[in-house]
């Protein structure tokens, strides 16, 4: 298994919501061209900042629930939680250096 | 020192790997944050030839990208920064403080989707507003969606749409579409899809997420709302010339100027292809033409180069390489 868990619906709420450390949540699914190019940005920034910064994704395919409580309708989106607060949020393939600039300021 | 920097990884960019990479001159190919390029974000791929049966797009590109792995090319996934091609050697920044340098570098960065311009746009997407309906079609399950736009691409992702959404509506600047024949008749008959005809959009509506458009009619100016839950933008490209700008010449629209039938731009051993140069064509195919041509240009200069005064060359690249990695 890679630095960057699954969390699902059922999940969401102990492992991200309750995270005591920032959450990167990485929404994908199987059909998405451009999730496979965030993919990997998401592991090597995992690799390298997990120890401050907790690293998930999230399977819309089977966990349909929290995309549509938190308005996700585009995939990959990417959104980052703070004590259980959705702080930012990024639509689209983005580069490492934008999902870097993401969080920053939590490293 | 690298004899070629490839900046792109469309079919452009691969093809001119597959080619430098055969000419034993082992390209960088530096992948950009949206590897393989437009074609990544396609579904059925029916007119590439040799595809008798179509491809579907992501597997082409990773053929390609396989074939020029396969002669020696070199994939780094990275997003170049910052770019100095005037010099004879070429200096190419990623933005994490890696330097590469290059006798050539070619340029194949492709285009980006054209946005509306309307307030709401960037705000909503992702909540309903998307470039992408392989990405995104699954949240419109038995919803309305808009489609804008009256090209192949419009057509194929209304095509697509219809099989998560309730109803999809083309909605199209002009009174007949721009998408091939083929293309076209299959959305006429389909039952799922309608078209707004001389219809542009002007109004993006919603909070939280898209909940419908206001169109105007072109010819009588009225105004009417369709609600949608989804908006599916797919009227065209801009070239991503940004990089270069300043230092290869551009024409008005952003398009890089390439020397006659060639791909040389005005500054020596920087070559230009695919939708990069492209005004006209923008097919998988003509990109993958251009890069051949590129790699072979860029080796062509670099056989001159190595004929050329070996001194001279020796002396400006130990001057010009001061402080740069490789």
């Amino acid at each position: 298994m890679g630095a960057v868990a699954d969390v699902t619906d059922a999940t969401f709420d102990e492992v991200v919501l309750k995270s005591d450390r920032p959450v990167v949540v990485d929404f994908w699914a199987d059909w998405c061209g451009p999730c496979k190019q965030v993919s990997p940005i998401i592991e090597e920034l995992a690799n390298a900042h997990g120890d401050k910064v907790r690293f998930v994704k999230m399977d819309t395919n089977t966990n349909p629930v929290t995309p549509a409580n938190n308005y996700v309708l585009g995939l990959p989106t990417i959104q980052v939680y703070v004590d259980g607060e959705l702080v930012k949020a990024f639509k689209g393939a983005k580069s490492k250096s934008v999902l870097l600039g993401a969080i920053e300021e939590y490293l | 020192m690298h004899n070629v920097v490839i900046i792109g990884s469309g079919c452009a960019g691969l093809t001119a790997a597959i080619y430098a990479a055969r000419a034993n001159l082992t390209p960088l190919v530096i992948d950009g944050h949206e590897p393989g390029g437009q074609l990544s974000l396609t579904t059925h791929v029916e007119n590439f030839p040799g595809f008798p049966d179509g491809i579907m797009g992501p597997e082409l590109m990773d053929k390609l990208r396989a074939q020029a792995e396969r002669f020696g090319a070199e994939l780094i996934t990275k997003d170049v920064a910052e770019v100095d091609l005037t010099g004879d050697i070429k200096i190419v920044k990623d933005g994490y403080g890696d330097t590469f340098a290059a006798r050539t570098v070619i340029l194949a960065m492709g285009s980006g989707y054209r946005k509306l311009g309307l307030a709401g746009e960037d705000r909503l997407s992702g909540h309903g507003v998307s470039w992408c309906a392989t990405c995104d079609g699954f949240f419109f399950r038995d919803k309305d969606i808009a489609v804008i736009g009256g090209g192949d691409s419009a057509v194929e992702e209304a095509i697509f749409l219809t099989r998560f959404a309730r109803s999809v509506t083309i909605v199209h600047r002009r009174e007949e579409l721009r998408a091939s024949k083929i293309m076209a008749a299959r959305a006429f008959k389909n039952p799922k899809i309608s078209f707004a005809w001389n219809s542009v959009v002007t109004k993006i509506l919603g909070d939280k997420t898209l909940t419908g458009i206001t169109l105007q009619d072109t010819v009588s100016g009225a105004e009417r709302e369709l609600p949608v839950s989804g908006l599916f933008i797919a009227i065209g490209h801009d070239p991503r010339s940004e990089l270069v700008k300043g230092q290869v010449h551009l024409d008005a629209d952003g398009y890089v100027i390439a020397e006659g039938s060639s791909t040389k731009t005005n500054l020596s051993g920087v070559f230009a292809s695919g939708d990069l140069v492209d005004h006209t064509y923008r097919q998988a195919v003509t990109a993958a033409g251009t890069g051949c041509a590129a790699a072979l240009d860029a080796e062509r200069y670099l056989t001159a180069l190595h004929h050329a005064d070996h001194s001279t060359v020796a002396a400006e690249q130990a001057g010009l390489l001061t402080g740069t990695a490789s």
